[in-house]
């Protein structure tokens, strides 16, 4: 049995009690609400007369249900309208907080509590949705439940849950140019298989992970539920505590430094026990996609459709099924396969910095969604999409022929409009490639990283998001060095021998760019065209914390029906330049 | 206190095939309700329909099934979404699945599953086969789940099976909806937040 991890202590800390079946009842210190796997719960509370326990610990949101393109009440989908018109009467009754479309705070579940705070290293967190796994990136530990146990939570706060075991993840080494946290977890995935962590708890650990930003570690921990494993997390760090530092529910003032207190005390410790340790080499992975109907089935972008014989005799008729459903041949290369549909989004993509990365491959690649593909990005809050389109990324998406959406889970699953049609393929930033998750009962879902999806869009077919990045004009290496020895000083810049090559996200010609000074320990660079700078300028924030800030801040949130009308008055950024706020987070840079 | 459930006796019905989750059990579009009822009707409709198509039938929809209570399953059904819908969806298919026998299960699926009074009774993969292939061969036989000597039988045939200690105590004792006992140790839990340093010492 494992020992003092960051899972026995959270454990430990929240048991309130042994019940006489043996399991602990466990204290649930965040719970998040969504209008899909609530409605019942809400009523059998109501039916047996009970109260919430805890009303100011649950926060609820609508997302799975609600359309992307018009948001106007009430809902075309009757069906859709109902359920929310019973989580606003739900939450009203029993005093529940709700973030509703238009709050500015809307959003995918597991993407607004982190955003705002509210996911915090060292607590419990429960969700009627398997994917609360996310939160465990803060170290919280972090667990998809059913409807019945909706209804536990809300009426006592707790669960009654067996123990886990622990099995350490551990990936050290820099990732190849091109290679993200979903082709970490796809890899993962692929090794472990879909049912290897069943029983567990998943910790991520290793100097890969280190690197990561939050954003890519809830990408990480988003998906341990697709190996099984009931929840992922990863120790806190000083990354968490600057991207927890100023959010809304952050503590604060003196509580500030308590907090870091405790959430130091949580980690595990050097002398933690696990039940099983796993190692992986960044270096192994390449840029990843899923072939057939498991987020297992993965592999990388240069490799091929594999045989049944590449499986043990009792995942065949599975592999075999999939490459009948998914109408693939074994031998084939993934690469070159047409795809219909482009889609990023989900609480595994949504978030800025997924946006960023495929904003920088759009522009690196210069050229249009493919004719016969309908592309769509679909930020994962409302706070998302207003960081997005204060930098103007949605400007860089729709003048590439991307339609640009409203906040909410969208494709991923298909309670919305957004749904593939008869056999189609998508190219998905999504979790789930089984069969039918998009839409169409014969829908068909490649999975793989914000950056290849872009790329598959413009192509019209599955690539590897490395020939664009090489695409990459010399010219912006060349500015970037330049910088580089500016900044000879600068933290930022000491990438060490090994490390990806910096690349720059500048959407013109860099040549127009140059170095204009340095403010506040910041290099600025300037736009030798004024008149269009919000997008050519650069900067360089050279100390980690400020990269750690730079993580998806939310971004002061407007109500998301405003947005359309106020699209316009974004004008160029005014001299002086002010730095724009998305650069160097690659990990080579940190 | 919820009804003991100690033994489940009736037909059974074969389902063969690893990682069968539970967007295959119930759709997302048969989500958009907001109560469980007439789910049962769209339990593998997706399934079931493409098959139909391929000129084959989903266990299913065969009706020398069509009385089965007992689901025989392989690995890790019931992957995926978290969503109480699949197994409420099973509990509502033609006469009720009372019990699940398999090779593994997603551990949120059958933790949705206690909460519902629905054993999820694992078997070694051997078994799974062997007990399938023996309702497959005679529809009619009766599959005994044993919930006290955690045993699947068929006639004389009798194969051992698993369940964690906590869920067997749960069925055997009515206790698997646990909300009234969590609700009766409300005074504990309020007892626990009170030491919980994010709502206590730095709660913001
Ligand atoms: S984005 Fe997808 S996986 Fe995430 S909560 Fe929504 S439907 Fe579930």
């Amino acid at each position: 049995m494992s020992q003092r991890t960051l899972f026995d202590k959270v454990w430990d800390l929240h048991t309130v009690r042994v019940l006489p079946s043996g399991q602990t009842q466990l204290f649930i210190g965040l719970h998040l609400i969504h209008e899909v796997t609530s409605p019942q719960a809400f009523a059998w509370v109501h039916e047996r007369g009970l109260k919430v326990a805890f009303p100011d610990r649950n926060l609820a949101t609508v997302d799975h249900i609600v359309p992307t393109e018009d948001q106007s009440r009430p809902y075309a989908d009757t069906q859709a309208e109902e359920m929310l018109v019973a989580i606003d009467r739900n939450c009203r009754e029993f005093g529940i907080r709700l973030y509703q479309p238009g709050s500015g705070k809307q959003g995918v579940v597991h993407i607004i509590a982190p955003e705002q705070g509210l996911t915090q290293p060292g607590m419990t967190v429960a969700c009627g949705d398997s994917h609360t796994a996310t939160h465990g990136a803060f170290g919280a530990i972090a667990f998809g439940i059913g409807t019945s146990q909706v209804r536990d939570v809300l009426a006592s706060q707790t669960l009654a849950m067996s123990r886990l075991k622990v099995r350490r993840i551990e990936i050290n080494g820099t990732l190849g140019r091109g290679v993200t946290a979903k082709d970490v977890i796809l890899h993962v995935l692929r090794v472990l298989s879909a049912k290897g962590g069943v029983g567990f708890a998943y910790e991520f650990a290793g100097s890969t992970i280190d690197a990561m930003s939050m954003e890519e570690r809830m990408t990480v921990c988003n998906m341990a539920i697709e190996g099984g494993a009931r929840c992922g997390y990863i120790n806190p760090d000083a990354t968490t505590f600057a991207y927890l530092k100023g959010r809304e529910h952050a503590p604060s003032g003196a509580a500030w430094a308590k907090a870091v207190a405790f959430w130091q005390s949580i980690a595990s410790g050097s002398d933690a026990v696990f039940d099983d340790v796993k190692t992986f080499a960044a270096a192994d992975i390449a840029p990843t996609v899923t072939w057939g109907i498991s987020p297992d089935h993965a592999i990388a972008i240069d490799e091929q459709i594999p045989d049944v014989t590449a499986f043990p005799e009792s995942e065949r008729p599975n592999i075999a099924e999939a490459h009948q459903y998914m109408g693939l041949t074994p031998g084939q290369p993934i690469k070159g396969l047409k795809i219909d549909v482009a889609f990023i989004g989900s609480c595994t993509n949504g978030r800025i910095s997924d946006l960023r990365a495929a904003a920088d491959v759009i522009q690196a690649h210069g050229g249009q969604v493919a004719a016969h593909v309908k592309a769509f990005i679909v930020p994962g809050s409302e706070a998302v999409k207003a960081a997005a389109e204060a930098e103007g990324l949605d400007r860089i998406f729709t003048k590439h022929g991307f339609e640009w959406r409203e906040a909410g889970c969208s494709m991923c699953l298909a309670m919305n409009p957004d749904k593939l049609k008869g056999r189609q393929i998508s190219a998905s930033s999504s979790n789930r490639n089984f069969k039918g998750r998009q839409g169409s009962p014969e829908g068909r879902t490649l999975l793989m990283s914000p950056a290849m999806v872009a790329v598959a869009a413009l192509e019209g077919a599955v690539s590897d998001v490395r020939a664009v990045e090489a695409k990459v004009p010399a010219a912006k290496v060349t500015v970037t060095k330049a910088l580089t020895a500016k900044a000879a000083t600068a933290r930022t810049m000491r990438a060490p021998a090994g490390k990806r090559p910096v690349r720059t996200v500048a959407t013109k010609p860099v040549t127009r760019a140059k170095v204009v000074g340095r403010k506040a320990g910041k290099l600025v660079v300037k736009s030798a065209k004024p008149a269009k700078p919000a997008k050519a300028v650069k900067a360089v924030k050279a100390s980690k914390a400020a990269k750690a800030k730079r993580q998806a801040k939310p971004a002061k949130a407007k109500p998301a029906k405003n947005q359309a009308k106020s699209k316009p008055t974004r004008k160029p950024a005014a001299k002086p330049v002010k730095p724009v706020r998305r650069a160097l987070r690659r990990n080579g840079l940190k | 206190m919820s009804a003991i459930i100690s033994r489940i006796a009736g037909r059974g019905i074969p389902l063969r095939g690893n990682d069968i989750d539970t967007d295959r059990i119930i759709p997302a579009r048969f989500l958009r309700c907001v109560t469980f009822d007439g789910l049962g009707a769209h339990a593998f409709e997706d399934d079931r329909q493409q098959l139909a198509r391929a000129g084959k039938q989903h266990p299913f929809d065969e009706p020398r099934f069509s009385d089965g209570i007992v689901l025989v399953v392989n690995g890790n059904f019931g992957c995926g979404s978290s969503r109480e819908h699949a197994p409420q969806a099973l509990a509502k298919w033609g006469k009720g699945i009372k019990a699940i026998v398999g090779v593994s299960f997603s551990e949120i699926f059958s933790g949705n599953c206690t909460a519902m009074g629905l054993p999820c009774l694992r078997i070694s993969q051997a078994d799974a086969d062997a007990i399938q292939t023996a309702i497959e061969a005679d529809p009619a036989v009766e599959v005994v789940v044993d919930l006290n000597d955690l045993s699947v039988a068929i006639g004389s045939q009798r194969w051992s099976a698993q369940l964690a200690d906590a869920a067997r105590k749960q069925f055997l004792t009515g206790q698997w909806d646990a909300l009234g006992e969590l609700v009766d140790g409300l005074p504990q839990v309020k007892a626990t937040a009170a030491r919980l340093p994010y709502l206590n010492a730095f709660a913001s």
